[in-house]
């Protein structure tokens, strides 16, 4: 009879044990099967960097553009504002020129590709911007010359992945670390973090090829303008620079404009 | 006794060819060394006062904080009253406004384009105004190479290496490209009135010399400098009462709490010149300790050879009697006369080279090439008074000691034994 309760007991134990395994194996199934729909959703749904930032290129670089913006240096000892206008062919071609205050007004600097001109009413010359020069602040900001130069086609010279997302100010974004492909850049590796709606950029980190963090950038107030979504407000912090950054806010921009040609060549800078 | 002793030793040749000449030896070679670092170190630590230092500097906290930066967006503001106030208080003290900068220098074509350009290190100091003027004190007139010194605003003077980098001479025209104290562009037209030569590497590959004023209007420094240089009234750095000074400066203007606050640092804070300063002292020191252990050894050894051929002399002497303390210290006062002999013989010609040295230099430039300390590439050497005494220290030492090891034995001889050792 003892023997009998005792096979009972040890069969409900059995079955309660084949149950119980039976819901645990159901359960590891269903979550195993939400991650693999997960990781094939969401390789579905990330684009390659490629991609975003061909989207990017397309949402923000116009034939041309015409600028006027406004410089807030806040440098250890004083603030300044520095205003200026500018017109630009893509990434390869730009003309500034300097609107105050009076010390400045006047000063004039065209890129042409890889070269930099820069012209003083004071002086009434106009000298080219080369060597150490160029690792030079502008007017004193966050901004190198150098900075000024890069070339905005990322991909010629960074191998780009996707390697996560992250919410910046209620607005989901790609992050995208770059690496330099070759030694010569000025940045070895990026850090990029990509609105997803709007594919625009909204914060980006500069780095030496040692990892050291150098530059920061944050770009804010986004608004349509013309059909693109655009930053009129961007934040440049130089890492290794003492002071609270700079901050470089679009007062008005306009697409696609006439631009006479004599802007862009060195006749223009004494004009 | 010393006339007895002297005729001992000039008869026996012996006893004191050998211990003179190591002695003479030795002693010119410490004379010559500490006149040599006295010289050059002297020469580094003048260098840098006269350029860089001063004997004493006033700058910002922030700028102390950051010495290596060269921009001027750490420079002082508030100067005239500043100087004012320093005239006032520290009256003893020679007061100079000096602003230093980097930047480019542009040489223009025929169409004012871009020719040539180079990177420079600017000094804008007092040469117009005949108060305070560093024209003496930086040795420019002497190191004018071609041209004049600047006599009006917008003139400038460059290193004669740096001329012939850009292809300029007298009278061509450059714009100077740096920041401003703002770290604005500043651009700024000059006209090459002369070109330079320091002798030192860091200054004549590409010092540019401008006026103070000019200096201020172009980096947008009104009533503001990077600098303000003190020199002591005997016109030698004094590291006791320069710390004096600034301390007590220190005590009344400088605030912890504001970077931009000044603070009266001395010579010996700045670019390692501490460091120098201790190594010059320590540095002779340890040359006098080496030298007085090793010619203590070699005369020690000259010693026991000299004790082994006199061995049967001081014998007889032991044996007829003679006290061996007496012997020990009679072969000691010998010592002495061979010393001081040695020591005057080896300072002589340590000062005759020391002299040529001193007058003559040795030019170092080449092996200077990309030195970045301020100092002269001519190495001088220099003669103080201690160079006539610093060879005698080590000279008697030495060979009072080596004597005194040497002499040991005297007391090991057994007086019982010393007629059988005699006969044989």
């Amino acid at each position: 009879m003892t023997q009998i309760t005792q096979m009972n007991t040890n069969k409900k134990y059995l079955w309660r044990y084949c149950i119980i395994n039976k819901k645990k194996d159901n359960k590891m199934k269903k979550v195993l099967t939400i991650i693999l729909l997960t990781i094939v959703m969401l390789n579905g749904q990330t684009p390659s960097a490629e991609t975003i930032l061909k989207k990017i290129d397309e949402n923000m670089i116009s034939k041309n553009q015409i600028m006027t913006s406004s410089m807030i240096i806040h440098g250890r000892r004083v603030s300044r504002t520095i205003r200026s206008k500018s017109w630009s062919i893509g990434d390869t071609k730009n003309f500034t020129e300097y609107l105050s205050p009076a010390r400045e007004k006047g000063t004039k600097m065209l890129k042409l590709d890889d070269k930099l001109w820069i012209y003083t009413p004071s002086t009434d010359r106009i000298i080219k911007i080369s060597g150490h020069m160029l690792r030079q602040s502008v007017m004193g900001s966050d901004l190198s010359y150098e900075d000024m130069m890069e070339s905005s086609d990322l991909t010629d010279s960074y191998d780009a992945k996707v390697i996560g997302s992250e919410e910046i100010d209620g607005k989901q974004c790609w992050i995208i670390n770059l690496v330099g492909k070759t030694d010569d850049l000025v940045y070895h590796q990026r850090k990029i973090w990509v609105d997803m709606k709007l594919y625009v950029p909204l914060r980006e980190e500069l780095f030496a090829k040692s990892g050291k963090l150098l530059k920061r950038m944050e770009l804010k107030n986004i608004v349509n303008i013309d059909g693109r979504w655009y930053p009129t407000k961007m934040i440049f912090k130089d890492v290794l620079k003492n002071g609270e950054g700079t901050e470089f806010v679009i007062d008005e921009i306009k697409f696609d404009q006439n631009i006479p040609k004599y802007k862009f060549s060195k006749a223009g800078l004494k004009r | 006794m010393i006339k007895f002793l002297l005729k001992g030793l000039i008869r026996d040749r012996h006893r004191s060819l050998f211990p003179i000449l190591s002695i003479s030896i030795g002693v010119t070679l410490t004379v010559l060394l500490q006149s040599w670092i006295t010289g050059y170190l002297g020469d580094i630590i003048d260098y840098n006062a006269r350029f860089s230092t001063g004997h004493v500097k006033v700058i910002t906290k922030a700028k102390y904080d950051n010495s290596q930066q060269m921009a001027n967006d750490l420079a002082i503001v508030g100067t005239n009253k500043l100087t004012e106030n320093l005239d006032e208080e520290f009256p003893e003290i020679t007061w100079i406004k000096r602003i230093r900068f980097a930047g480019l220098l542009d040489i223009p074509d025929e169409n004012g384009e871009t020719k040539t350009q180079g990177p420079v290190i600017g000094w804008g100091v007092n040469m117009l105004s005949k108060k305070n003027s560093d024209i003496e004190r930086m040795n420019i007139r002497k190191s004018l190479q071609d041209g004049k010194l600047p006599t009006k605003r917008g003139e400038i003077l460059i290193s004669d290496e740096l001329a012939e980098k850009l292809k300029v001479g007298v009278g061509d025209d450059a714009t100077f490209l740096g920041s401003t104290m703002y770290g604005s562009m500043a651009m700024q037209n000059f006209v090459i009135s002369g070109t330079v030569h320091f002798g030192s590497m860091v200054l004549d590959k590409g010092a540019i010399i401008v006026d103070f004023n000019d200096a201020q209007t172009a980096l947008n420094m009104e009533n503001a400098t990077s600098e303000i240089l003190g020199y002591l009234p005997s016109g030698d750095y004094d590291n006791e009462i320069a710390h004096n000074y600034a301390d007590r400066f220190n005590k009344k203007y400088s605030n912890s709490e504001d970077e931009f606050s000044p603070i009266m640092i001395t010579l010996s804070e700045q670019n390692g010149l501490d460091a120098m300063l201790e190594y010059v002292s320590s540095f002779i020191g340890i040359i006098i300790f080496v030298f007085v252990l090793a010619m203590s050894i070699v005369l020690w050894n000259t010693g026991l050879i000299g004790g082994l051929r006199r061995y049967g002399e001081v014998g007889l002497r032991l044996a007829i009697g003679e006290n061996k303390g007496t012997v020990y210290r009679r072969m000691i006062y010998e010592s002495v006369l061979i010393g001081i002999f040695g020591s005057l013989i080896g300072t002589m010609i340590g000062l005759g080279f020391a002299y040529l040295l001193q007058t003559k230099g040795i030019d170092l430039s080449s092996m200077m090439q990309n030195n970045s300390m301020m100092m002269p590439t001519v190495v001088k050497a220099k003669i103080t008074s201690t160079t006539f005494f610093i060879g005698f220290i080590p000279g008697l030492f030495s060979t009072i000691v080596g004597t005194m090891l040497a002499g040991i034995g005297i007391y090991k001889r057994e007086t019982a034994q010393l007629f059988r050792e005699l006969d044989v």
